[in-house]
């Protein structure tokens, strides 16, 4: 039973960070209805051009603000060069116009600051807190508390942001009807801009977390694929579906692996797992778990 | 002057539904074919013009890797470009291909080649039908998320379960040799005559049933389901048949993809990159065209070639050596921006700028 459960609190602090990189789609999905694949390259990108200056002797505090000067660059020529000319088409052309992106990202970020993995020190150790340990037996990583902290902190930023800010008020307003947005003198663009500027922060943190866990590497780019079931899950317009989906999704991948592989012959399952969970529970109920309910037939 | 139609009535049945109702695109599909035929295998055996033509490359390393991804991209475009149906698991389904051909030439000894690449076919249509069944619930984004279940699920099952691959390191399988009729294809020149043949059949065949009732079904049900299902079409039939004809075509692509052009493959050859850039071609050639699926297919395997070729002219031009990350980067950024570049400037494809430059063709030279 305690196994269970150090493996099911492992799952969830692993969750976390899933609901991280989802909290990004979640973002964009609800200000322009755009399935951004390219979340996944941002993250990469803001989290090597962090080490980078790190590395180029630029002190913590700097790397991070020169790091988000670069997603708010990214943010601007993004809303210009993309969206901008692609108003008004379907959403699928802009979810493949944010594909061309992703590979558009992944080139830049490799070509400006090379490929090889780089490790980022964040000052948090990955190792046990001796207290839980002792106490109860199980052994629970610092820095996925820490992590997890640094979660619940941003949800909380960005509840507040989305709630009682004028700014967060519009981006709701934009989201719910483009035409009515725009005809109480609301700039779309400018929302635009806004929700790819916090999408590129919540890429920082997430690629700041990650790259602290595993390395600033090319695989972070695979996490895009890692969000989609809890997206899946969660429901695209929700932020607290995004956290609850990234727990579902990170506590079940890892029950799986320990008590399900050895039916299906050996480990490896995580890989699948997740979607087809989503897959599952997308037959119950299409919109998530937190969606809008809409109601049109398939 | 050239392309002009007028004149050209057509008093049967059978000419009004003939594939190509205008003569001068029939004259171009048949001299294209011949083409294809007669004129690039003749030439490659003429003396003295293989000193100026590299065809052995030409034939193994472009021709037949761009008919075998016509062929996979056409049937993605069958599944999204006409039906509708968002996949990102194309590369999952030639996997399928690749591996129902392989087991089955390894375990029913005597079965025929093509037999067996059909079989492969029919394999992956089921494997598509079982993945497709989502898509009865859900639509768009959800459903890609379906069929990316599908791509890391098969890959995932092919390392994993040593049968599929008859117990080899890692998965890797070594295809048996391209023997029909006994008659071996051994040489670029003969695979790409018999890739060239399939894949000529099945893209009349394609383009003979996308203007059939189901592909009419098919196209209703892209543009709007509920209006399809109100005029009688069966929602259910109509999609899973999708799903089924397009990795049918997927199969056979990944057939041809394992024994005509790389002879040995493993699971992770078809991972979802290989997905993505067939997803590409139909993006680049056009969404619901059968050209389309060529053009893109072209594009998508010559711009790295071509890429390439231009890095190393630089180079040589120079006489500088470009860092070996520099290339393969801009390979990328130039990809992505060229996908976003089609998107804004013809959503439609390469194929629309063909049918652009066909109605100004038929008015040239006199544009009144």
């Amino acid at each position: 039973m305690q196994f269970f459960f150090e493996v099911l609190i492992g799952g969830l602090l692993a969750g976390v960070m899933y609901s991280l990189v989802a909290l990004g789609f979640v973002l964009i999905y609800k200000a322009s209805g755009v399935f951004n694949f390219a979340q996944g390259a941002m993250v990469f990108f803001a989290a090597l051009t962090m080490v980078g200056f790190t590395e180029l002797g630029a002190p913590f505090w700097l790397a991070v603000a020169l790091s988000l000067v670069a997603m708010v660059i990214l943010a601007f020529l993004t809303e210009r060069v993309v969206l901008r000319p692609l108003v008004n088409q379907p959403q699928i052309t802009l979810f493949m116009a944010t594909i061309g992106l992703t590979f558009f990202i992944e080139g830049v970020a490799q070509l400006s600051w090379g490929a090889q993995v780089r490790a980022l020190d964040l000052g948090i150790a990955d190792e046990p807190i001796e207290w839980i340990s002792l106490n109860t037996g199980m052994s629970i990583s610092k820095f996925d508390l820490v992590a997890s902290g640094i979660a619940a902190v941003l949800v909380a930023v960005l509840a507040v942001f989305f709630n009682k800010t004028r700014v967060g008020r519009a981006l709701r307003a934009v989201a719910d009807d483009h035409q009515a947005a725009l005809a109480v003198g609301i700039s779309l663009q400018r929302i635009w801009v806004t929700v790819w500027i916090v999408a590129g922060f919540v890429a920082l943190v997430t690629g700041m977390l990650w790259g602290a866990r595993n390395g600033v590497q090319f695989a972070l780019t695979f996490l895009a694929l890692k969000a989609l079931p809890v997206l899946i899950l969660g429901g695209f317009e929700s932020v607290a579906g995004a956290i609850v989906g990234g727990l579902i999704v990170g506590a079940s991948e890892k029950l799986a692996e320990v008590y399900l592989a050895k039916y299906v012959g050996g480990g490896g399952i995580e890989s699948w797992f997740p979607y087809v969970l989503a897959l599952l529970f997308l037959l119950v109920r299409p919109e998530g778990l937190f969606g809008e309910k809409h109601i049109d037939r398939v | 002057m050239l392309y002009r139609e007028a004149g050209q009535f057509r008093t049967t049945y059978a000419e009004d539904q003939q594939l190509f109702p205008i003569r001068q695109d029939r004259i171009v599909a048949i001299l294209f074919l011949l083409f294809a035929f007669l004129v690039v295998p003749i030439a490659s055996v003429m003396p003295g013009l293989d000193r100026m033509i590299d065809f052995q490359y030409w034939y193994s390393g472009v021709l037949i890797p761009f008919l075998i991804f016509a062929l996979a991209a056409l049937g993605l475009n069958i599944l999204t470009g006409y039906a509708g149906q968002l996949s990102l698991g194309t590369a999952a389904f030639m996997a399928v291909g690749a591996f129902a051909a392989y087991n089955l030439e390894l375990r029913l000894p005597g079965i025929p080649m093509l037999a067996s690449f059909i079989l492969a076919g029919v394999i992956a249509a089921l494997v598509g039908i079982v993945f497709g069944l989502p898509s009865l619930r859900i639509k768009g984004f959800y459903l890609a998320v379906a069929t990316l279940a599908a791509q890391f699920f098969v890959v995932w099952a092919l390392q994993k379960f040593g049968w599929f691959s008859n117990y080899s390191t890692s998965g890797v399988i070594t295809s048996q040799k391209l023997v029909i009729f006994g008659y071996a294809f051994d040489t670029p020149m003969k695979r790409y005559l018999l890739v060239l043949a399939i894949v000529a059949l099945m893209a009349l065949a394609a383009k003979n049933m996308v203007r059939s009732s189901i592909g009419r079904a098919w196209m209703a049900v892209r543009d709007m389901d509920v209006a399809a299902a109100v005029v009688g079409i069966p929602i259910m039939k109509t999609k899973l048949l999708a799903f089924a004809i397009s990795s049918f075509y997927c199969g056979v692509a990944g057939a041809l993809y394992a024994f005509a052009y790389l002879g040995t493959v493993e699971p992770e050859g078809f991972n979802l990159d290989l997905s993505f850039r067939v997803l590409f071609m139909i993006i680049i050639g056009g969404m619901g065209s059968i050209l389309g699926s060529f053009l893109g297919a072209a594009f998508i395997v010559l711009l790295p070639i071509f890429l390439d070729l231009s890095a190393g002219s630089i180079e040589r031009g120079f006489g500088l050596a470009l860092p070996s990350g520099l290339v393969s980067n801009l390979t990328l950024i130039i990809f992505g921006a060229l996908i976003v570049f089609f998107l804004v400037v013809e959503p439609l494809g390469l194929a629309r700028i063909w049918q652009i430059a066909k109605e100004k063709l038929r008015l040239w030279p006199f544009p009144h």
